[in-house]
């Protein structure tokens, strides 16, 4: 079947099945691969999107239901690593192997759209996403220079 | 700032090659004659490294400017861009930033000018520790820190001989910096753009002066990662992203049971899912070729094969611990021997014994195992994020019945290694689906098969038996290991006389003095394939070991740290590090509201010391307070990528002492995903403080180091606190909440 979908402020039709997982049709359809494929069960989240603003991971999230929602990949952040969070993991030097870094990133990035000054409470509750490099502390850093450089501006 | 490319991206496309053998044997690098130039596109100088590395010069095609990037490891072109060819794996360690930094500072270049470039898989990018192109071992900067700054400061002493030259005036007199030739005298200067055409004809220093610790303004400091750019977009190419034109993308399954076969397989419900092309039938598995990975994933689980399951069918956690448990019963092959230890342990009065054990462990790498390969009537090229690509070339050789010089190998980023990438498994799956298909094919494994057909860390027991002096001090230790064998699968020819040196390292060469010692291992199979696991037999031998000197310490009832330095008198490293973490830490407060542990251990040329601290309140839920650490790898030549590679393995050794346990069941894996594989989370993550020991001896490794020390310092502290010894991991098995 086809479905229109609205990624990154535009509109793109992908022809796949109902079922398929909005990772699928975005990776494989659009060949937008910033998005990674970690577990297929919703359990690691380097497969984060942002779905009307909330952080969702979209591995067993069917293409069927984000039909007419606006969905958001890391490719939208922006086109020259000027968004605040990708100038704070670049000075915090975040990411290592880099692999669940756009999931980590989009999980960051929901939760400073949703709150601007988080506390530490809500970056462990918000931040679930697996790093098999232990890039945590750095996680947590970046986020905290984020806000600095959101309210900077 | 796009500062990776790949060497096909530098406008020079990549030639045939001819002629090229390898040498497997290691060879020490020299700073000797060991540069050349390679012929390269006009106006660009393009260095690489030749004898004493066993490699044939690469039979250039310099027609219409095209060349052989075969060799070359540094090029400067006409506009001042300096790109470093990096001959390692990036999976997260900093090598494309480490390895650019060795080339740069001794070119005298800003290091936001340098890119970095993935080489190629060939003979001349041979890891000199391992005698092939592969990264692990913790020895990529340690192979490469002379031959790299010998390659920047070749092309340095061509550049300012072409400047000299064209001036008349003797190189002494000339200087370079920031790229740039000068002669101070007359005030004259060139852009290295500028001199490169000339320096690419001249014939490259047969030695070259390298710069003091000292004169360094780029090593040593924290230079921005290269990589991390990449990483924050979406825009870093892993495997797992590869596009080639009209490839099909598929899927595996291979029989549960390790060892055991494919029977057959009705291919209808597969064929039956839109968007499946084909099911491929291998000897022991299943891949269902589809133009996406939903449909081949769909399709493979439409399918219920029939397995031949094998010789492990039966086996399960209780048959290969009894086996371990009764390897260690008898006498087994000696690792290391001195004094008279079974003497020493019959005249005792009191011996001290304890046993340990670990279990099976998975990579559990983010990204799943993946690889892309097309097969033509040239050769194969393939695509794959690996720690081997030397390795690829000889086993698609052996595999396509071709020459390994014919086998194209594009390294991509890693989304984790841990040395679950040195593996061939999923490169030869992906070659025999390319060459069925005819076509590419891009072959992801789900998670659930990386966790059920990993190598694993070995399970291992290892039984410990001492004998204390008046003063509390051991004058006798003997330890008796058994675990499978890694290096009897991977190289066969390492293991003399019973003995694979990965399963008793950190074992066999301990620091401390005691008169009489006896290690012995009895290489013992469990049926589960077992592979290099972060550390390798530093992983669990320096548990073992750590934790039973701690045993020994509280039975002398010495203070662990005093213990400890006593010792490990004349092992200054050691207890520099040691002294360092404890310093850092709140050691002299040691008490019950203020529970510690402590462990050092020197591994892959380096020493690492931890302390520690825990919430006092073990009992209701393990959580650690503080971790101080201390390294001291030589010379920390980016010492944010030192403290980041700390981090990453308190991390991942934290994880594993807490959760990490693969189960057996019917001669398969149980566990399938994180739910029942679980990792630690951000919420878990300890504060810790690395304290860098410049000791300035030689570079030592930092992928590794870090994490052998982690896990007893951790448990001798749960003693500390609880009484309890924990001589078995997992923690949560052993019924602590963390």
């Amino acid at each position: 079947m086809s479905y229109e979908l609205n990624i990154n402020g535009e509109t793109l039709s992908v022809d796949v099945d109902a079922d398929t997982p909005l990772l699928w049709a975005v990776r494989d359809n659009l060949k937008l691969t910033g998005t990674k494929f970690g577990c297929g069960v919703a359990s690691c989240g380097a497969c984060t999107m942002h779905i009307d603003g909330q952080a969702v991971r979209t591995c067993v999230l069917p293409v069927s239901a984000v039909v007419g929602k606006e969905i958001k990949t890391i490719e939208s952040l922006s086109d020259d690593n000027s968004h605040p969070i990708q100038q704070a993991w670049i000075e915090e030097e975040v990411p290592q192997c880099g692999y669940c870094q756009s999931g980590m990133i989009m999980a960051a990035t929901a939760l400073l759209n949703n709150k601007a000054n988080p506390t530490e409470k809500d970056i462990d509750s918000a931040m679930t996403n697996i790093c098999r490099c232990g890039t945590y502390s750095r996680v947590r850093k970046g986020i905290h220079r984020a806000v600095e450089l959101m309210a900077a501006k | 700032m796009d500062t990776i490319s790949n060497m096909s991206d530098l406008g020079v496309a990549s030639s045939r090659v001819s002629g090229i053998t390898e040498n497997s044997s290691v060879i020490k690098p020299s700073r000797r004659q060991f540069l050349k130039t390679s012929t390269a596109a006009a106006g660009v100088l393009a260095l690489g490294i030749s004898a004493p590395i066993a490699t044939r010069r690469a039979m250039a095609d310099t027609a219409a400017g095209e060349s052989s990037l075969i060799d070359i490891w540094l090029t400067i072109d006409k506009n001042d861009q300096v790109t470093v060819a990096i001959a390692n794996s990036e999976m997260g360690q900093g090598v494309y930033t480490s390895m650019a930094m060795l080339v740069a500072e001794e070119l005298e270049v800003d290091w936001n000018s340098v890119h970095a470039a993935a080489a190629p898989a060939a003979p001349a990018y041979k890891n000199l520790m391992f005698g092939m192109q592969a990264t692990g071992g913790s020895t990529s900067i340690r192979w490469a820190y002379d031959p790299l700054r010998a390659v920047g400061a070749g092309a340095r002493e061509m550049l300012i001989q072409a400047a000299a030259d064209q001036w008349g005036v003797p190189a002494i007199e000339c200087k370079a910096a920031n790229a740039t030739v000068t002669h101070a005298a007359s005030n004259r200067s060139l852009r290295y753009g500028e001199l490169v055409d000339v320096a690419s004809k001249m014939s490259p220093p047969t030695d070259v002066k390298l710069k003091t610790p000292e004169q360094w303004s780029i090593l040593g400091t924290s230079a921005k990662r290269l990589d991390t750019p990449l990483k924050v977009n979406g825009t870093a190419e892993f495997g797992i992203d590869v596009q080639v034109p009209d490839m099909h993308i598929a899927t595996v399954m291979a029989c549960p049971t390790f060892g055991g076969k494919l029977k057959s397989v009705d291919e209808a419900p597969a064929l039956a899912v839109k968007g499946v092309k084909k099911v491929l039938k291998l000897d022991d598995a299943v891949i269902v070729v589809a133009d996406a990975y939903w449909p081949a994933k769909k399709g493979l689980a439409a399918l219920s094969p029939e397995w031949d399951r094998g010789a492990n069918a039966g086996r399960n956690n209780e048959s290969y611990r009894a086996e371990l448990l009764a390897a260690i019963e008898n006498e087994a092959p000696v690792a290391h021997d001195q004094g008279d230890t079974v003497a020493a342990l019959t005249a005792a009065s009191e011996v001290v014994e304890a046993l340990y054990e670990v279990p099976h462990l998975a990579h559990a790498t983010m990204e799943p195992m993946n690889a892309t390969a097309l097969i033509t009537e040239d050769g194969a090229e393939v695509w794959a994020p690996t720690q081997g690509p030397g390795i690829i070339q000889r086993v698609a050789a052996g595999v396509l019945q071709i020459a390994p010089e014919q086998v194209k190998v594009n390294t991509t980023f890693l989304g984790g290694g841990f040395g679950r990438r040195f593996e061939m498994d999923f490169i030869v799956q992906t070659l025999l689906a390319a060459k069925m298909m005819g076509g590419p094919v891009k072959l992801i494994w789900s998670r659930e098969e990386d966790m059920k057909h990993d190598f694993y860390r070995p399970a291992s027991v290892s039984a410990f038996k001492a004998v204390l002096n008046d003063e509390g001090y051991p004058t006798a230790w003997h330890n008796r290991i058994a675990c499978p064998s890694i290096m009897s699968r991977v190289f066969p020819n390492s293991v003399k006389d019973g003995i694979d040196g990965q399963s008793v390292e950190a074992a066999n060469e301990l620091p401390y003095a005691i008169e009489h010692q006896r290690v012995e291992y009895k290489i013992t199979e469990t049926g589960v394939p077992v592979g290099f696991w972060r550390a390798v037999g530093n992983s669990q031998n320096a548990w073992f070991v750590q934790s039973f000197v701690d045993e020994l310490a509280a039975k002398a009832g010495i203070d662990p740290y005093a213990y400890q330095m006593k010792l490990l008198e004349g092992h200054p490293r050691h207890q520099a590090v040691l002294k360092a973490a404890v310093e850092a830490s709140a050691w002299s407060e040691r008490s019950a509201s203020k529970p510690l542990g402590l462990a050092v251990q020197k591994s892959f040329g380096s020493y690492c010391a931890m302390v520690v601290e825990l919430e006092p309140d073990v009992k209701s839920r393990l959580k650690i307070r503080h971790i101080s650490a201390a390294i001291d790898c030589g010379i920390a030549l980016n010492p944010d990528t030192v403290v980041a590679q700390i981090e990453s393995s308190i991390v991942y050794g934290l994880t594993a002492a807490y959760y990490g346990e693969i189960d057996i069941e019917d001669g398969a894996v149980k566990q399938s995903n994180f739910p029942n594989y679980p990792m630690l989370k951000l919420e878990q993550m300890p504060a810790i403080d690395v304290a860098i020991v410049n000791s300035g001896e030689a570079v030592g490794g930092i992928g590794e180091p870090g994490l052998p020390p982690l896990a007893p310092a951790l448990t001798n502290a749960v003693f500390f606190a609880t009484g309890d010894r924990v001589r078995r991991l997992p923690l949560v098995k052993a019924g602590y909440s963390v």
